[in-house]
């Protein structure tokens, strides 16, 4: 199913519809809200589009000098150059210490790996412990967010999840209850688990350690609790020196959820008395992307999830929709471009209102970007028959004027005297939920000859 | 393999090299941090008591935590007979704590951030796995934004360390701020005239 189908199935349920389109405009209000109140605010993002695209000129060397750094921490550095080599190490990491239930806070990379299929492969119990994670893995469905992963779920079917998976009263669906409940489940993993993974915001390059944010604190009662912890990590994590961390940390949860900061900020340098930490520095696909110049610049995100927000057509059509791990704007030009991609349709999922390229902390091209992949070969194969026919027509029919006249006039005549059932029918997707002005009896160039041409 | 392959293809891709912007200096119009750092961390549900010193942890923690079984503190003379952490071996002994004392390096007025060092919290596990924490921060240890603060801090000086701005929260079930997912249920912050 490609995105204008799938969105098709998500917008019947008209109340849905409306109900998750109000949920992500509330954050994009938030967002606006403490981004106002910091004065310096452009600056900041001016700032960090500079940083990014300088680690970006000189990736290799600061990942050369994260790994010495980390080494010199005590820390076991790792390179996966695609997803199954990822998932691999992880799986060798575990079997060196036995270890066979893994417990992981959020992290978009091992979606993009495949690891928890992977692991369940191998018996390794995998749990994921961020609420909406949970959520999403109990319910058997891929995140549909980057930030809010259950956004599209009424806590009524979270309700009858929970009763179903973790055993909750039946008709239950108070969030503070289900809440609570999620706690003790995810309590008793935490406890006896023997080895936990997070992905990483941001890496730092003069000190080889890694920052993560969360605000449940999953990542880090994981973490602290497992004797062994794993880090994964894209390439394109790194900031060159702590200070950096000012600008960016000011910029992630103001334009995430509206918050001035996550609960828990945490910088993880050395392994923990008696314990082990290792760091994967994974590629899948990413150093290509870095090759081409008008798309490279997708790789300065910092996964707040701001674009989805924002986005008239992520917020009416749902995250599942876009069928690619990273859903929403951002995604639509990330994923034709990765290995992983098979998505040409993307890049139309988009009405090029350039909202997101606003809110983006970043500041990435993100809708010039989606207009540049609109022009790739491959990419245009993918626009929809029928759409595709009618440019043609539209092109043969501009570039020839007698023509276009003819079209005109009998366009004007039959719009005025056609019953309203030829136009707004099933057939004509147009027509379902728009109106058509009332056509003039004269075309502007009718209205000229007569008026101001004679003169 | 992958680390060659990896570092050779980013050398073959990578855009002509920049130079990193230089970064201006931040400064807060608003003086009055005491008041913002307050302000803030009520905002984002944390508590905050002022105390005159050490003499009031235990007066203040009677009164707001009345009928709590174990605490636990990082430094002894922070509360008549409670557990100390370093007593604990391994963290999964500190799943009963109720509540746990530990001092913070100093807050950040524009987010209620409070900076803790793993020898702050003894085992890095203890700001998460107690039930309600209490940080105590000397009132004098503000900082305006998170500029100033990594200015002060050397990240790795400790094996790790961590920014706390108010207790564990979620609202992953239809946007409903809940307070008390896996952290912390509560923060209380003591916020001292005196160093403790
Ligand atoms: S593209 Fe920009 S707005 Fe979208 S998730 Fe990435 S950083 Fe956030």
């Amino acid at each position: 199913m490609n995105h204008s189908q799938s969105s098709e199935k998500f917008l019947r349920d008209k109340q849905r519809t409306g109900w998750h389109d109000a949920s992500l405009w509330f954050v994009r209000e938030k967002r606006d809200a403490v981004a106002k109140a910091v004065p310096e605010w452009e600056t900041l993002r001016t700032l960090a589009s500079e940083i990014k695209q300088q680690v970006l000129s000189d990736l290799d060397q600061y990942l050369i000098s994260f790994e010495k750094n980390a080494q010199k921490n005590g820390v076991h550095v790792h390179w996966a150059r695609d997803g199954k080599t990822h998932n691999e190490i992880v799986f060798n990491i575990l079997q060196k210490h036995h270890a066979r239930s893994l417990v992981k806070s959020k992290s978009m990379l091992t979606e993009e790996c495949g690891l928890n299929e992977f692991l369940l492969a191998n018996d390794i119990e995998v749990i994921d412990t961020d609420l909406g994670e949970r959520i999403v893995q109990l319910a058997e469905e891929p995140p549909s967010h980057i930030v809010m992963p259950a956004i599209h779920k009424k806590k009524a079917e979270i309700g009858e999840l929970f009763h179903q998976t973790i055993g909750t009263e039946k008709g239950n669906s108070d969030p503070a209850y289900l809440t609570e409940a999620a706690r003790q489940h995810l309590r008793e993993k935490f406890l006896r688990a023997e080895a936990a993974l997070t992905g990483v915001n941001f890496a730092i390059a003069e000190t080889g350690g890694v920052v993560v944010c969360t605000n449940e604190g999953n990542a880090d009662m994981g973490v602290h609790l497992a004797p062994l912890q794993i880090h994964s990590m894209g390439i394109e994590k790194i900031l060159p020196r702590a200070e950096h961390l000012g600008i960016f940390l000011r910029l992630l949860a103001r334009s995430a959820t509206g918050q001035l900061l996550t609960t828990y900020t945490s910088h993880y340098h050395r392994p923990k008395p008696g314990g082990e930490m290792h760091i994967i520095i994974v590629d899948n696909g990413r150093s290509e992307q870095l090759g081409q110049e008008k798309f490279r610049q997708s790789l300065c995100c910092i996964r707040c999830g701001a674009c989805m927000n924002t986005c008239p057509v992520y917020r009416r059509s749902g995250g599942h929709s876009y069928g690619s791990v990273i859903p929403g704007p951002i995604g639509s030009i990330l994923t034709p471009g990765m290995p992983i991609g098979g998505h040409p349709d993307l890049p139309f999922a988009s009405t090029l209102c350039g909202s997101c390229n606003d809110v983006c902390p970043v500041k990435i091209d993100i809708h010039q970007q989606l207009y540049h992949w609109r022009q790739h070969s491959e990419i245009r194969q993918a626009a929809a028959p029928g759409k595709k026919r009618l440019m043609q027509f539209a092109a043969w029919l501009f570039s020839h004027p007698q023509a276009y006249r003819l079209a005109g006039k009998t366009a004007r005549l039959f719009l005025r005297m056609l019953p309203r059932k030829a136009i707004y029918h099933r057939w004509n997707h147009w027509g379902l939920s728009r109106e058509l002005p009332v056509a003039p009896r004269e075309s502007f160039r009718e209205w000229y000859d007569k008026n101001e041409g004679k003169k | 393999m992958s680390r060659a392959e990896i570092l050779k293809s980013i050398g073959k891709h990578k855009p002509p090299r920049r130079s990193l912007p230089e970064i201006p200096v931040f400064d807060t119009p608003n003086p009055d941090l005491l008041q913002q750092f307050r302000q803030v961390s009520e905002g984002i549900e944390g508590t905050v008591i002022r105390i005159s010193g050490r003499v009031e942890i235990s007066k203040a923690i009677h009164e707001k935590f009345s009928d709590v079984q174990q605490i636990a503190v990082s430094r002894s003379s922070f509360f008549p007979k409670a557990l100390e952490l370093k007593n604990f071996n391994d963290p999964h002994q500190l799943a009963d704590v109720d509540v746990a004392i530990l001092t913070g390096q100093f807050g950040v007025a524009e987010n209620g951030a409070i900076w803790l060092r793993e020898t702050d919290l003894v085992h890095r596990a203890a700001p998460f796995i107690c039930q309600h924490l209490v940080i105590v921060l000397h009132e004098k240890q503000l900082v305006a934004n998170m500029h100033q603060a990594y200015q002060r801090i050397q990240i790795d000086d400790n094996g790790y360390g961590v920014f706390i701005a108010g207790p564990s929260k979620t609202a992953d079930i239809e946007q409903s701020l809940i307070i008390g997912a896996h952290g912390a249920r509560s923060l209380t912050v003591l916020l001292s005239e005196e160093e403790c």
